[in-house]
C-alpha cells in the first residue's frame, strides 16, 4: 500500500497553492461582498493552464486523472478561495466530461480548447424547479424542426450562468410518459445562452456570492443540431458518466474549506485571549478542533481511495460518495466550530469564518443532497430496499 | 544571448527561521526554503530578454541538496538548464567565498552575455555578492535596475533612488542586479512544471570548479556571528486616552518621534 502523492502530484499541490495563495481571503471577501467574479482568479489559472488538467491533449488539455483535478480544487478551496475559487473553474476542469466521452470531434474542437485556455465559459444545465433530485422528471423540452432544436422550459440554481457563453444543457426530447425507461429520452446539448431565447435571473442566496447562481427562463431558444452531445435520447447516461468524479471533486472543495476553516480557527485559537489564558488552551474549544483535524484526516483518505480507483478504471461509486458524504461532513463541522472559536467575531465578516461556514453548507445540499448519498449507500451497497 | 541567473535558496521568510546551535550560520535544513522572492524577479528579468530574441537561461545557486529545489523552481518558470554547486566545504561561506564560487561557476558555464542577479537575498539581505562577483569576473556592475534593456551590445538600465533616477549604460557583457520594481514574476504554468523535470540540472564540486576546501567555508569567512538572541516580544503600546484631545496627542507623539 502505498500513500504518497506521485512527485507529479506534489508539484501540483505545491504550484496551486502558491498561485492560489496570491489571492488572500480579503481579495474573497470583497468579491463575495460585491457578488463579483474573481475573474483576475480565473484568469491566472487559465493563464498557467490549470484548467485543462483532465482535458485530453489533443484539445489543449494535459490528460490527467481525477486524482490530479481533486488535488488542484483541494488546494484552491482550502487557500481561502472556497466554493468562489471552485465554481469560477469548476466546470471548465471536468464537468466537459460528456462532451470528451460523447461529443462529435466538430463539437469537441470547436469548445474544448477555448475552455482548457480560459475563454470559453461554461455552465451546467439540469436542475429545475419542478424536478429536483429527481432528474428523469425534468421537462425543458427540445422538439425537432429540421436542422435544429427548438427548446422550451425553465432551469434553476444554474450557476455561472450569467458569466458563461454555453450551457451544456439537458432537455428532454421524448416526454417522460411516453418513454419505456425514465432514464430514457434526455437529450444533451453544449450551446450558446442566447439571450434573447433565454433570460438569466440571478438567484439572491446565502453564500457563494461571487459566482452567480440563476433561473433560466427558456423562450423557442433554437439550437442546431451540431451542438448536440452524442445521440438524441441519451443524455441521462451521458451524464451519468460524470457523476463518481463530479461527487469526489465536490469532496475536495469541502475537504478544502474544512481545511481553512481549521487554520483560521487554530490560528484565533493560539491568539485570542480571554480570561487570561489563550482561548485554544481550553478543551472546549481545542478538542472540537482536534476532532475536526481526525475527521478531516479521515474523509480524506477515503477521497484519496475514491480518486485512486476512478484513475485506475475501478468501479468506485460507493468511495466516490462516501468521500462527498465524509468530506461535506466534516468540512462543515470544522466551518461550524471554527465560526464557534471566533466568538462573536466568527459572525462579522473580517475573519472569514462566516464565509467559509456558508459555502461549506453548500456541499452537503449541491449537487447532491447527503440524504440521496445515504440513498445510494443503502440501497446500492447495502442492498436495502430501495426507500424512495 | 546567452544569461546566467544567480539564484539563491533562503529559509522561507513565513516560516520560523533560525541559526544552527554548533555554529551560528543560517539553519538552511531545518526549515522550509524556497528560491529567494528576490531572485525571482531576477530570472524572469532574464526570461523577458530571451523571449524577445533568442538564447539560453541558465539558473546557478551554490546551496546544500536542498537548494535544488531553487532550480528546480526557476526551471518550471521557463530556464533552460540550472547549475548546483555543493560541497560540505562550503558551509558557512560568507560573501567573498560565494562570490569565488560563483565566479568560477559562470567561467565553466561559457562566457554569458549577462550575468544577472537579484538585489539582495532575503536571508542575508547583504546584497554585496553581486559587485564582488563582477569584479571577479572582470564585468561592469550595473546594480539595482528597476527597469532593463538590452540593445545590440548596450544594455541599458533604470536606477531608482531616493533623491534622483539615474539612467545608466553598460556594454556587454556585464552584470546586472535587478529590484523588485523591475517586473512581476510569473508562476510556473502547468506545461512549466512538467516541461522543467526533462531540463538539465548539473552538480558540481569545489573541484570541478578548481576552488580548494580552504578558500571558502567558515573557518575561511571574514566574518563570523559571535552570537544570536532572539528578538525581544514587542512591548504593549501606547493607548492615548481620546478625552477630546486625541487628535493632537496622536500629532503631538507622531512628532515626537520624528514621523511628522
Ligand atoms: C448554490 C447552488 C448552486 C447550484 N448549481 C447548480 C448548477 O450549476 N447546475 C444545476 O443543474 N444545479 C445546480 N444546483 C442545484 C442542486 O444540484 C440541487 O439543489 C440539488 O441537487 C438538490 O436538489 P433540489 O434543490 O431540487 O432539492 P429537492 O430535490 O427538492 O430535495 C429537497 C430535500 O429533500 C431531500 N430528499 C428528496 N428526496 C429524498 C429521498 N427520496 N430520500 C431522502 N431525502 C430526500 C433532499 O435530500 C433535500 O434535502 C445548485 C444548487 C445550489 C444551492
Amino acid at each position: 500500500m502505498d500513500f504518497d502523492l506521485t512527485d507529479d502530484q506534489a508539484e501540483i499541490r505545491k504550484a496551486v497553492r502558491e498561485l492560489a495563495g496570491r489571492f488572500d481571503d480579503q481579495y474573497w471577501l470583497e468579491k463575495d461582498w460585491a457578488h463579483e467574479f474573481p475573474s483576475e482568479f480565473y484568469d491566472e489559472f487559465a493563464k498557467g493552464g490549470w484548467l485543462g488538467i483532465t482535458t485530453p491533449e489533443d484539445y489543449g488539455g494535459h490528460g490527467l486523472g481525477i486524482t490530479e483535478a481533486s488535488i488542484i480544487l483541494e488546494e484552491i478551496a482550502a487557500s481561502g478561495a472556497g466554493m468562489n475559487g471552485a465554481s469560477s473553474m469548476h466546470l471548465s476542469i471536468f464537468g466537459m466530461h460528456p462532451v470528451i466521452v460523447h461529443g462529435s470531434e466538430e463539437l469537441k474542437a470547436r469548445t474544448l480548447p477555448r475552455i482548457v485556455n480560459g475563454d470559453l465559459h461554461v455552465c451546467f444545465g439540469v436542475t429545475e424547479p419542478g424536478a429536483g433530485l429527481d432528474t428523469t422528471r425534468i421537462t425543458t423540452f427540445a422538439r425537432r424542426d429540421g436542422d435544429h432544436y427548438v427548446v422550451n422550459g425553465r432551469k434553476v440554481w444554474i450557476s455561472k450562468a450569467v458569466e458563461s457563453e454555453k450551457v451544456l444543457l439537458l432537455t428532454r426530447t421524448t416526454k417522460l410518459e411516453d418513454v419505456q425507461k425514465k432514464t430514457d429520452g434526455l437529450t444533451l446539448f453544449l450551446t450558446d445562452i442566447d439571450r434573447s431565447a433565454i433570460d438569466v435571473r440571478p438567484i439572491r442566496k446565502m453564500g457563494r456570492n461571487a459566482v452567480t447562481s440563476n433561473e433560466l427562463f427558456i423562450d423557442d431558444l433554437h439550437i442546431p443540431v451540431e451542438d448536440r452531445v452524442g445521440e438524441e435520447g441519451k443524455g441521462f447516461k451521458y451524464i451519468l458518466d460524470g457523476l463518481n468524479p463530479e461527487r469526489m471533486l465536490v469532496a475536495a472543495e469541502a475537504l478544502g474549506i474544512g481545511r481553512a476553516a481549521l487554520r483560521a480557527a487554530v490560528r484565533y485559537g493560539n491568539d485570542r485571549e480571554v480570561f487570561g489564558r489563550p482561548i485554544g488552551k481550553n478543551q472546549g474549544i481545542q478538542f472540537p478542533l482536534a476532532d475536526s483535524l481526525a475527521r478531516l484526516d479521515a474523509a480524506e483518505l477515503v477521497l484519496r481511495k475514491a480518486t485512486w480507483l476512478y484513475d485506475n478504471g475501478r468501479p468506485c461509486a460507493r468511495e466516490a460518495n462516501t468521500a462527498k458524504y465524509l468530506c461535506a461532513d466534516a468540512g462543515f463541522d470544522a466551518a461550524d466550530r471554527a465560526l464557534q472559536t471566533h466568538g462573536g467575531m466568527g459572525y462579522s465578516e473580517e475573519y472569514h469564518v462566516a464565509r467559509y461556514f456558508r459555502e461549506a453548507r453548500l456541499t452537503r445540499i449541491a449537487p447532491i443532497s447527503q440524504e440521496m448519498i445515504l440513498n445510494y449507500l443503502g440501497e446500492h451497497v447495502l442492498g436495502l430496499p430501495r426507500s424512495y | 544571448m546567452n544569461i546566467v541567473v544567480c539564484v539563491k535558496y533562503v529559509p522561507d521568510a513565513q516560516a520560523e527561521r533560525t541559526f544552527n546551535a554548533s555554529d551560528n550560520t543560517t539553519d538552511r535544513e531545518n526549515v522550509d526554503g524556497l528560491l529567494s522572492e528576490l531572485d525571482e524577479y531576477a530570472v524572469e528579468a532574464a526570461l523577458k530578454l530571451v523571449e524577445a530574441g533568442e538564447g539560453e537561461v541558465t539558473v546557478v545557486t551554490v546551496g546544500p541538496d536542498q537548494a535544488a529545489d531553487a532550480i528546480k523552481k526557476a526551471l518550471q518558470m521557463g530556464a533552460d538548464k540550472g547549475v548546483h554547486v555543493k560541497d560540505d566545504a562550503i558551509h558557512g561561506s560568507d560573501a567573498i567565498a560565494t562570490s569565488l564560487v560563483l565566479a568560477e561557476a559562470i567561467k565553466k558555464i561559457g562566457s554569458p552575455d549577462l550575468v544577472v542577479t537579484g538585489m539582495a537575498s532575503t536571508d542575508g539581505t547583504m546584497g554585496v555578492v553581486p559587485t564582488m562577483l563582477a569584479e571577479r569576473l572582470g564585468l561592469p556592475a550595473v546594480t539595482y535596475a528597476s527597469e532593463l534593456t538590452v540593445d545590440g551590445a548596450k544594455a541599458t538600465i533604470r536606477r531608482d533612488g531616493d533623491v534622483s533616477t539615474q539612467t545608466i549604460e553598460a556594454t556587454l557583457p556585464a552584470l546586472i542586479s535587478v529590484t523588485d520594481q523591475i517586473n512581476e514574476p510569473r508562476y510556473p504554468s502547468f506545461k512549466g512544471i512538467m516541461a522543467a523535470k526533462k531540463k538539465p540540472v548539473e552538480e558540481w564540486s569545489l573541484a570541478d570548479l578548481g576552488v580548494e576546501a580552504g578558500q571558502v567555508g567558515l573557518d575561511a569567512a571574514w566574518t563570523k556571528v559571535e552570537a544570536f538572541a532572539a528578538r525581544p516580544p514587542r512591548s504593549q503600546g501606547e493607548i492615548v486616552t481620546d478625552e477630546g484631545d486625541g487628535g493632537k496627542k496622536l500629532a503631538e507623539f507622531l512628532a515626537s518621534r520624528k514621523f511628522i
